[in-house]
């Protein structure tokens, strides 16, 4: 176990190397963050090569890339253009985003298998049909539109939450932008379950215990969730990366100040430290978060050893 | 298959199985998912996840090809159903598939000649009717512009089905290329390919996309076309690299060999009809993933751009005022839905038809 934690870790650092190098010359390289400073005029070439020297954007783009890394390593991600550090802009969003991603997961898990389970059980009955159809039309209505209709309808039509988020973002008022944020992963999760659920319906161990008179609780929740939860589990890792991503989007509507608020505004405008500032962070927690994943699997199944 | 086996050629990691389950969201993971991960299975695996390539391999041998390997001059043309005759005589009679179907000919049609059914231009407007509602002769009323809403529906659908389709078709195309390559060659080109698809993984695609089209000056389908390959394409890469895995390892690719055949003719003719099935399945998959993705990035001002006519853009221009005038925002977003739907039945459809392990 502990030998194949190190083995990922170091598997890890070239992954880092090469996403955090593919954002650095896409943002560097292909954008001009100093033609940003001046909007739509074109800079003053004197003023221009000024900043750039200031910047050390003038050097070539593997030095930048090198003295970005060692900066990162002693946890110094740069100042933004506008003056404020970067990592303080983060101690102020992360906090956010992060309560925001944790109520869409827990709506999407709580809410996600259950209604797996019960259409997986009942496979081709009316709930089935049901809960098929429902998750087809999350899945196809793309967030905005989910996040736009509930706003209106329950915000701001009948009153019942509260339409935008204030700057200390309580959880009570995240509860809306959370179940916009889950919607479409929620409908995923049901029906990743519901796949599993029902092939696993048929398998032995499961008439076994049902043979051996357990209680249909139990051979529900300890035989047939254990084993049919492994994928559900496979797609959470991949979903954090959704779920941070998706943030940008409810961010935007909710106006929630989070992590994707800010990537958005540094992206707007051409902020380039924020912006690979906050991807290069949202990388670290997607790749952390998929080992995190890999490790539940054998919390799962022990069948399945590390070696 | 129950017995440990381990993989082919590079040693991946158990997060390969989470990387293949994110390609077939929609569906059971694992079923087309490439190669499993070194993991020693004691006893039988009976789990409904990762199924081995081998395994994978093998059903598709079974219910594709019944006799002797197969001779037929590509998929499905002998007398014996083969895997493609099946699934199109399943699909035939599959209402989801011809509903989506329908629909998808009807987008298409519409995308390429929109002046059959909204004659206007999506582009001429009058200020004066403003956000006005529906109208005689303008069923879907105005935007802020004064544009007819309908027409610039109807116009907006070219921009979504042309960024899905070519998207999906290059996705398909240079991931099975790479893939499939990488799979039957091995060796360092493979490993390589392996930390790649690594690295691509590690940016989740919204992201990717609002940095790397952020710095994108032209508004037109190309540029968001390239990104959403060059974003995509590692996970049909994946697909078909574990495809191709699985079927070298069959009998009659041996038997082939043995007989003295090419590389190019092992793979034209005997590995690819019998690993394209889950490349297939992917794509489709895709395409609605990557039409939603689009309109996102056009929402959030970085895909499309006017005066490119866009349902993601009209509904970012239609989302501030939707609490005076929600008509400018609900006929984009229907016909939004609606296309992602069709696409993502048909992937569904598709995925039932071809993957004999759900039968």
């Amino acid at each position: 176990m502990g030998r194949y934690v190190l083995r990922r870790l170091l598997q890890m650092v070239p992954v880092f190397l090469g996403t955090t190098l593919l954002i650095f010359v896409m943002v560097y390289a292909l954008g001009d963050p100093v033609a940003a400073f001046f909007g739509d005029r074109a800079p003053d070439p004197a003023t221009a090569a000024r900043i750039r020297a200031e910047l050390g954007l003038d050097q070539p783009l593997w030095r930048q890339y090198v003295d970005y890394l060692g900066r990162i390593l002693t946890g110094d991600f740069g100042t933004a253009f506008n003056g404020r550090q970067v990592t303080e802009l983060m101690t102020s969003a992360f906090p956010v985003t992060l309560r925001l991603t944790l109520v869409a997961f827990v709506i999407e898990m709580g809410f996600g298998v259950v209604l797996g389970v019960v259409s997986g059980l009942r496979r081709g009955r009316l709930v089935d049909t049901s809960v098929l159809a429902f998750t087809l039309l999350v899945i196809s209505v793309p967030t905005f539109v989910t996040g736009y209709l509930l706003q209106y309808l329950l915000g701001v039509r009948w009153n019942l939450v509260p339409p935008a988020v204030s700057p200390q973002a309580p959880l009570r008022e995240l509860l809306l932008p959370g179940v916009v944020l889950a919607l479409v992963s929620l409908a995923y999760v049901t029906r990743l379950t519901r796949t599993s659920v029902a092939e696993n319906a048929r398998a032995d161990y499961l008439r076994t215990a049902v043979a051996k008179g357990l209680p249909r609780r139990r051979v529900v929740v300890r035989h047939l969730l254990r084993n049919s939860l492994v994928p559900v589990v496979t797609f959470l890792g991949v979903d954090i990366g959704t779920l941070m991503a998706g943030a940008i989007v409810t961010e935007r509507i909710f106006n929630i100040q989070g992590v994707g608020y800010h990537l958005w505004q540094g992206i707007l405008r051409q902020n380039s430290p924020t912006v690979v500032g906050f991807v290069t962070v949202l990388v670290l927690v997607f790749l952390f978060a998929n080992l995190l994943v890999d490790l539940l699997y054998a919390a799962l199944d022990p069948r399945i050893r590390y070696a | 298959m129950p017995e440990p086996y381990e993989t082919p050629s590079d040693a991946l990691t158990p997060s390969t199985v989470g990387k293949a389950a994110e390609a077939d969201l929609v569906g059971v993971p694992g079923t087309v998912a490439g190669p499993d991960p070194t993991l020693a299975f004691e006893g039988t695996t009976g789990l409904g996840t990762g199924t081995a390539p081998d395994s994978r391999a093998a059903a598709d041998g079974e219910v594709a090809t019944p006799g002797p390997p197969v001779a037929e001059p590509g998929p499905g043309l002998g007398p014996a159903r083969g895997l493609w005759q099946d699934a199109w005589c399943d699909l035939r009679r599959n209402p989801v598939f011809v509903v989506s179907a329908v629909l998808i000919l009807f987008l298409v049609l519409i995308s390429a000649w929109p002046t059959l059914i909204a004659p206007g231009s999506p582009l001429q407007c009058d200020l004066a009717d403003s956000r006005r509602g529906s109208a005689p002769g303008h069923p879907f009323g105005f935007d802020s512009q004064g544009c007819d809403v309908y027409t610039r529906t109807v116009h907006g659908a070219r921009a979504s089905v042309t960024v899905g389709i070519c998207a999906t078709a290059g996705v398909a195309l240079l991931g099975s290329v790479v893939g499939g390559l990488a799979g039957f060659f091995g060796g360092w080109g493979d490993a390589l390919l392996s930390r790649l698809t690594d690295v691509f993984f590690g940016i989740p695609m919204l992201l990717g996309g609002l940095v790397f089209l952020s710095v994108v000056r032209s508004g037109s389908v190309w540029p968001v076309v390239g990104f959403l390959v060059l974003l995509g394409w590692p996970q049909v890469a994946r697909i078909a690299r574990g495809a191709v895995i699985g079927a070298i390892q069959q009998d009659y690719v041996l038997a082939a060999r043995a007989l003295g055949a090419g590389n190019a003719r092992l793979l034209l003719r005997h590995i690819l009809p019998n690993a394209v099935a889950p490349v297939i399945v992917v794509a489709t998959i895709a395409l609605g993933t990557f039409v939603s993705l689009e309109a996102t990035l056009s929402y959030l001002g970085v895909g499309l751009k006017p005066p490119t006519v866009s349902w993601g853009i009209d509904i970012s221009a239609a989302s501030t005022l939707v609490r005076n005038a929600p008509h400018m925002l609900l006929y984009p977003a229907g016909a939004l839905s609606l296309t992602v739907l069709a696409f993502i039945m048909l992937g569904d459809a598709v995925r039932d038809a071809l993957d004999p392990k759900l039968r």
